[in-house]
């Protein structure tokens, strides 16, 4: 009995990491209209960026932060430099973010070498926690309480704060929203920084259970695209839904058809799709 | 002209063996030459008909598991040919069915979850793919009685299925079904409205797509000996799109010429430099940003200007 909750608070914390991943997707994604192939490299070198950091004496906490504010940095330069001169040429994007993630792969493989990094859970969240009864290990509950804060965080952000109202505004109609006065052209670097920000803070906290290896980036981001599609392009709770359902089939599967792990996790996407193109939460098809 | 040039591109690759010199050369042109059959294959889908795939390798990667399965199975070769084809197209009915519920960016998130699907199977069903070890074949085929161990024999068996594939695909391209798969991708308002089955003519790309690209994955297999998950993954897809992308889509010559240059850059640059995939995601994005209409087209302009001068 104690072995299924045990997968349910590991499903609950894979699919918290997986909402601060895919949140950021699925705002670029609505926004921006860019399919941002880059967004598990983005993960994996914010967990890399917090072990460089770390082993210079940072504490874990600001090496999330610092760590997912150099993502941010480097997500913005991406986007001024490469995205924006593609606008409008979806395919062209698409090119161009996978062409660097193979980039952003292959350096981080240079820099920080093919073994797998581990990162030690931060002092205070070791250890379990005793709830109903049973233990669970803190550091995931903690997970799990960071994306709850993170989704009412941004839930706010975006349905009660003015530059939330624009970017609604912006992924709803971008013309018409350029003709009222809001600057598109600002609010996509904003938005983009801000996914950025939230996949490589993800891939930090994400550190002590996962830990960083070559071949992250290639892990998370078809989990983050079966979430966006499963929950829904540009709906923040279509991103938390589909995170919470990728990260139970993902463990369940694991556990009881470890050799079809991924082909649980595909097919209630495949499902979604022949039955609502849109996904769940979605307002128009893909 | 054309066809003066097409008999002296033919002859110069028939007697390719014969001047050039060391097997090592040999076996890259035989790379190219099922890469390049891959290529026009992803070309009808991501070129003809507009449909951006990132998933075709799993096709590819299909037809080689699926001919290794059956030829250790103990079954000969025309079996294996034909049992290997039959699976990746129904695979490839199942992929289309599911992929064409989208188009344009819709229809590329699909393809890459198929195709991770696919590289999934190959890398944890280990019951059925042996995992990361791959699945081994013990020799070459030799259909009709002729062997094709020696490098020179297989090229030119390759050189014969290349040239079917050609001519197949300028037939494609000429043809009304052709010309109906271009308008599905320029107009597909209009060409519903004139009465084309849309749909229809997408899938039926989709199949004659993914047809060559299991002809390449068989070759591999035949060319390698051995399949792993490698074969399928998300990079062997990229690499498939940058072929066609950087020889130029929509054209005949130019998957060909992409499949030349990725897979010589490839050998050629993997003997000097460690670093392959740092320079396939730069050539990639050097491609996209400065010459968006591929390597052929971009050429072929740059000659009609300097022959106007």
């Amino acid at each position: 009995m104690s072995l299924w909750a045990v997968l349910a608070v590991n499903s609950i914390t894979l699919g918290g990491l997986l909402f601060l991943l895919s949140a950021g997707f699925s705002l670029i994604f609505g926004l921006m209209k860019i399919p941002n192939l880059t967004h598990g490299s983005f993960f994996m070198l914010g967990a890399y960026f917090a072990t460089s950091l770390i082993a210079r004496g940072f504490n874990f906490w600001a090496a999330a932060l610092v760590g997912g504010l150099l993502v941010a940095a480097f997500g913005g330069i991406i986007e001024r430099l490469i995205l924006r001169r593609l606008a409008g040429a979806e395919l062209a994007q698409v090119l161009v973010t996978l062409g660097l993630s193979f980039m952003i792969a292959d350096v981080c493989l240079m820099v920080w070498t093919g073994d797998p990094i581990r990162i030690d859970t931060p002092a205070g969240l070791r250890g379990a926690t005793s709830l109903l009864g049973m233990g669970f290990p803190t550091y995931r509950l903690a997970i799990s309480l960071i994306a709850v804060i993170f989704a009412a965080g941004l839930w706010a952000l975006l349905d009660r704060t003015r530059l939330g109202a624009m970017i609604r505004a912006g992924v709803d109609d971008p013309a018409m929203a350029r003709v009222v006065g809001i600057r598109v052209s600002r609010l996509f670097t904003v938005v983009f920084c801000l996914g950025a920000w939230l996949a490589g803070f993800a891939g930090v906290i994400g550190g002590p259970i996962l830990s960083v290896y070559p071949g992250l980036d290639q892990e998370m981001l078809p989990l983050a695209l079966v979430v966006v599609i499963l929950g829904g392009s540009g709906s923040l709770l279509g991103s938390l839904v589909g995170s919470l359902i990728v990260g139970f089939l993902y463990n369940f599967g694991q556990a009881m058809f470890p050799e079809l792990a991924y082909v649980v996790l595909f097919l209630p996407m495949l499902i979604v799709l022949v039955v609502r193109p849109q996904g769940l939460f979605g307002r128009q098809a893909l | 002209m054309r066809r003066l040039a097409a008999i002296v591109a033919l002859a110069i690759l028939a007697t390719l063996p014969l001047w050039v010199s060391g097997t090592y050369y040999v076996n890259i042109a035989s790379q190219v030459l099922f890469y390049a059959i891959f290529a026009l294959g992803v070309n009808v889908l991501a070129g003809h008909a507009g449909l951006v795939t990132l998933g075709h390798a799993g096709l590819f990667g299909i037809a080689a598991y699926a001919a290794a399965k059956i030829m250790n199975a103990g079954y000969g070769h025309l079996s294996v040919a034909t049992g290997a084809l039959v699976v990746t197209l129904m695979a490839a009915g199942i992929f289309a069915v599911l992929a064409l519920r989208g188009t344009g960016l819709g229809f590329v998130m699909i393809t890459v979850a198929l195709g991770q699907i696919v590289w999934g199977v190959a890398y944890r069903w280990i019951s059925l793919t042996n995992g990361d070890n791959g699945i081994t074949i013990t020799g070459r085929p030799s259909p009709l009685g002729l062997s094709l161990t020696t490098p020179t024999r297989f090229y030119w068996a390759t050189l014969i299925v290349f040239v079917v594939a050609v001519v197949s695909m300028a037939i494609f391209v000429a043809s009304p079904f052709g010309a109906s798969v271009r308008g599905t991708r320029d107009q597909p308002r209009r060409m519903n409205a004139l009465g084309y089955h849309v749909w229809m003519i997408r899938f039926l790309a989709f199949l004659f797509s993914a047809f060559w690209s299991g002809v390449a994955g068989l070759l591999y297999l035949y060319y390698n000996q051995f399949v792993s998950p490698q074969a399928v993954a998300l990079t062997a897809s990229a690499e498939a799109l940058l072929m066609v992308i950087a020889g130029g889509s929509a054209t005949l010559l130019g998957p060909i010429a992409g499949a030349g240059l990725v897979v010589v850059m490839k050998n050629v640059a993997s003997a000097y430099i460690e670093r392959w995939n740092f320079v396939l995601g730069a050539i990639f994005v050097a491609i996209v940003v400065f010459m968006a209409e591929g390597l052929v087209p971009g050429v072929a302009r740059l000659a009609r200007r300097a022959r106007g001068r």
